[in-house]
């Protein structure tokens, strides 16, 4: 499994993947970051689905999190294509043949390759921080936000908590992705669904169907990120444990199933 | 162990439809087999279960003495190409065996080597995308020899290749065969095929029609004795006699092509003497490996 991890890392550490991508998700984590600060005085709103989050919210132990926590679908959907396209694309190449006859041990194939990209998705979750970290302190000034609390014992808490809670949603949204590479054998249709779920039909059943969002993947894993309690059309809350627990559930039932398929699936292209 | 490879039965079917039926074949360690038949007569679906790629429907196997339900235990010594060369395309040469050498823990020293050894030294830092067929291909005979294989499964290696690139392959081949590799080679050049196999697999239609030494197919084989009058107006003459020594004949090309043994030769020329007809050309030829493949797989 080991000499399958480092071989996946070699890949993922291509320039023309890892820069882009992480540039990708710490622009995104930026540009929402900015707008939370920038956007603060706006009777349109400055924060997810037009909430208004104020100084003096922000001001609060938790207040540096928040941009990064807006952020945290966003940066999911990326984890989920990056995931779902390093696998599929094994398919589509031919190359998977090569790996199995180099490691005919499917599952230690499996395990190596999902630590890796997991281990990728940690990576574009820290640098994320980083930069909306960043952006918060240089912008809090110019919007009356003062950041004494930030650093205190409650606000370390907080942003340990945000950043694990953050990581664990990637990890999730990518393995759905992993899931939907090993389902369908194609980048772009695997890359499409998913995306397609997560931001379009997702949203319209949370929006027309009342407690919908308990029982959808990406609802529960954006919860996951927000340390529960997302309210979404002021109908409905998801405790964290509850936003955990559905989460495990959809991930590890994808992930038996495919990898049964994995491992008894004929390798035929 | 005696045979590198040895099957008994496989069958692998997809549905109604069955790719290769109750194929027995056993290659002999350190030959050098070509494993020949049209397309679509299951080459590519016995090599793929032979690396575990796909399970037998029915039937066993064995390559390097370990059944092919296990092939974790043979494929470290294992080296194969199959369906052409597969690779990233946003990586290098290099980087992509990098890849693969990592994954089957091979000494990275060996990439180096190996990109010499197929001619892409010069280029192994360049991308695989921008790389031409033929050098895709030679890539693709690196990525198997990674292993220092014992085994070495090659599927239409000189696919792409120009007439040089071909002769490497064949002198690299030669070379690995007198250095122990058992080399199973599957081609559509089958004069490549006779010029470096000593032995032979053929199929048809998922079926084994032959397997065994390629001289020994060969020699089975029904010789032509080909002659040739000096004078062309002797054609029909030359022909009546053969008639009169009641042996099967076409003319080609001025030319009369005899189903005869070497040996009647000499009778058909001292025939030809006696009613004054001056041979200007006779020999006798045994059908080449193409002629006897297309006799045997004819009506596919």
């Amino acid at each position: 499994m080991i000499a399958v991890l480092f071989a996946e890392l070699r890949k993922l550490r291509r320039p023309t993947l890892a820069l882009p991508t992480l540039l990708a998700a710490s622009g995104l984590t930026a540009l929402t970051t900015s707008l939370l600060y920038l956007l603060i005085d706006s009777p349109n709103g400055n924060g997810r689905e037009g909430m208004k989050v104020d100084a003096i919210r922000l001001s609060k132990p938790d207040g540096l999190v928040f941009g990064f926590q807006s952020a945290a679908t966003l940066l999911g959907v990326i984890a989920l294509c990056v995931l779902a396209a390093q696998t599929a694309q094994e398919y589509t190449y031919g190359t998977l043949r090569n790996i199995l006859v180099r490691q005919p041990s499917r599952m230690k194939v499996l395990a190596g390759k999902y630590v890796a990209m997991t281990l990728f998705a940690v990576l574009i979750v820290l640098v994320s921080a980083a930069v909306s970290f960043a952006i918060s302190y240089a912008l809090a000034g110019g919007a009356h936000v003062t950041t004494a609390a930030w650093t205190s014992s409650t606000g370390w808490h907080a942003t340990t908590n945000a950043l694990v809670n953050v990581t664990i949603a990637t990890i999730g949204f990518g393995t759905l992705g992993m899931i939907l590479g090993l389902l369908l054998r194609s980048p772009i249709s695997s890359i499409a669904v998913g995306v397609i779920w997560i931001l379009i039909v997702e949203n319209l059943l949370t929006a027309v169907v009342s407690g919908i969002d308990k029982w959808l993947p990406g609802q529960l894993l954006t919860a996951v990120s927000t340390g529960g309690s997302i309210s979404f059309n002021g109908t409905r809350a998801i405790t964290y444990q509850y936003a955990m627990a559905g989460s495990a559930i959809y991930v590890v039932v994808g992930a038996v199933i495919v990898s049964v398929l994995f491992k008894r699936r004929d390798v035929a292209n | 162990m005696t045979s590198a490879i040895s099957v008994t039965d496989l069958t692998k079917t997809y549905g109604a439809q069955t790719a290769l039926s109750h194929a027995t074949f056993d290659v002999p360690v350190g030959a050098v087999c070509g494993f020949v038949g049209p397309n679509g007569s299951g080459k590519t679906t016995t090599i793929r279960m032979l690396l575990g790629l796909i399970s037998p429907s029915a039937g066993t196997g064995k390559v390097l003495g370990s059944s092919i339900s296990e092939p974790e235990h043979y494929l470290p010594y294992v080296g194969a190409l199959i369906e052409g060369p597969a690779f990233y395309p946003a990586l290098s040469g290099r980087e992509n065996l990098n890849v693969l050498a990592t994954l089957g823990k091979f000494p990275k020293e060996r990439v180096g080597q190996l990109l010499e050894t197929v001619g892409l030294g010069s280029r192994g830092d360049s991308k695989f995308k921008t790389y031409s067929l033929g050098m895709k291909q030679r890539l693709g005979i690196a990525a198997a020899l990674l292993p220092n294989p014992k085994l070495l499964i090659l599927d239409e290696p000189t696919n792409g290749l120009d007439p040089s690139g071909i002769h490497e392959i064949r002198t690299l081949l030669r070379d690995l065969a007198q250095a122990g590799t058992t080399v199973f080679v599957s081609s559509h050049l089958l004069s490549e095929i006779e010029m470096i196999c000593d032995y032979l697999v053929m199929l048809r239609s998922g079926n084994v029609i032959f397997s065994g030494q390629t001289h020994e197919l060969l020699a089975a084989q029904q010789p032509v004795v080909v002659a040739k009058p000096e004078n062309v107006d002797d054609l029909g003459a030359l022909a009546e006699i053969v008639r009169r020594l009641e042996k099967e004949f076409s003319a080609v090309d001025g030319a009369l092509e005899i189903l005869a043994p070497q040996s009647w030769a000499s009778t058909l020329n001292r025939s030809a003497f006696e009613s004054g007809i001056t041979l200007s050309w006779l020999e006798t030829k045994l059908p080449t490996l193409e002629e006897t493949f297309f006799d045997m797989t004819e009506g596919i």
